[in-house]
């Protein structure tokens, strides 16, 4: 036993012996519902917009140690891979503040009932979605648009 | 008899813990506390971090350390890391509490802290190079 919970797991049978009890059913007898998606990928988001946070603070640091390295940063950050990861950084921070502003407004007792929630799933996804799409297209136009204007 | 006087609980706890205000956590409520006033900090300053993102795209060194240099761009970069970092250890708490059980729970605990305080640390002072004593030289 190595969890202090694992006591209230502990049953006997009928002849005497001791015996583990059935866990409580899990995810897999559930049917899908677009929530459980929602509440578990704002989890995954913010894990993931905390990535996303500790190689931005990389980017900082080059920028304060210097050109050379500035450099090499921007080497990643122009490299359409590097592109990729930030977008998807965009969207998992997005998401993450999309689903904290509907975890505040529940906390504050506003959209709390199932009709709402379940209302406002798909609502939240695709905000989220859009949000992200106009965000990364208006920074890649603007990088692109003053690479252009430096390099003329 | 007055029905209205019918005794009747409405709180399941002794009044010595509502006055202590702590719960089995012992902390009380002050951890989700934090973690809602961080994220409603963080609204305002992620506001602010993608407009300033959209006035850098493109931009080189030297714009970069100009945009450094500027005292109110460097107070609302560090309030940014500063929050960031940690509501991202109060969150990252929450996610090791529900899955590392048993033995394990403390030294991932304490690997998490002190990994997100060592990254916010380090952005931190990288902005406050970039504020006081940037470089700009090649080769530096």
């Amino acid at each position: 036993m190595q969890d202090v919970r694992d006591a209230l797991y502990i049953g006997h049978r009928s002849d005497g012996t001791l015996t583990r009890r059935p866990m409580s059913p899990h995810l897999q007898v559930y049917r899908f519902r677009l929530s459980m998606f929602l509440s578990i990928a704002n989890r995954a988001a913010g894990v993931a917009a905390a990535a996303g946070s500790a190689l931005a603070v990389c980017w900082l640091n080059a920028a304060a140690k210097g050109p050379d390295s500035f450099r090499k940063v921007q080497k990643v950050t122009r490299h359409p891979l590097g592109i990729l990861a930030l977008a998807g950084w965009a969207l998992a921070l997005v998401y993450h503040f999309v689903a904290g502003l509907r975890h505040l407004a529940w906390d504050a007792g506003y959209r709390f009932e199932k009709k709402d929630i379940n209302e406002d799933g798909p609502v939240a996804v695709g905000v989220a979605v859009g949000t992200t799409v106009v965000l990364v297209a208006t920074v890649l136009g603007l990088a692109v648009c003053r690479s252009r204007k430096k390099a003329s | 008899m007055n029905a209205t006087l019918t005794p009747r609980i409405d709180v399941m706890r002794s009044q010595l813990s509502r006055a202590r205000g702590l719960g089995s956590a012992k902390t009380g409520v002050n951890h989700w506390w934090m973690e809602r006033m961080s994220a409603v900090a963080l609204v305002p300053l992620s506001g602010w971090f993608v407009l300033q993102v959209m006035r850098l795209a493109g931009s080189n060194h030297d714009d970069v350390v100009e945009w450094g240099g500027k005292p109110a761009n460097s107070s609302m970069l560090l309030a940014l890391m500063v929050l960031t970092f940690y509501h991202m250890q109060l969150g990252l708490q929450v996610i090791i509490d529900d899955y590392v059980h048993g033995k394990p729970h403390l030294p991932a605990s304490l690997l998490m802290k002190g990994v997100t305080f060592l990254i916010g640390l380090f952005a931190v002072i990288a902005v406050l190079k970039l504020a006081l004593a940037p470089s700009r030289k090649a080769g530096a």
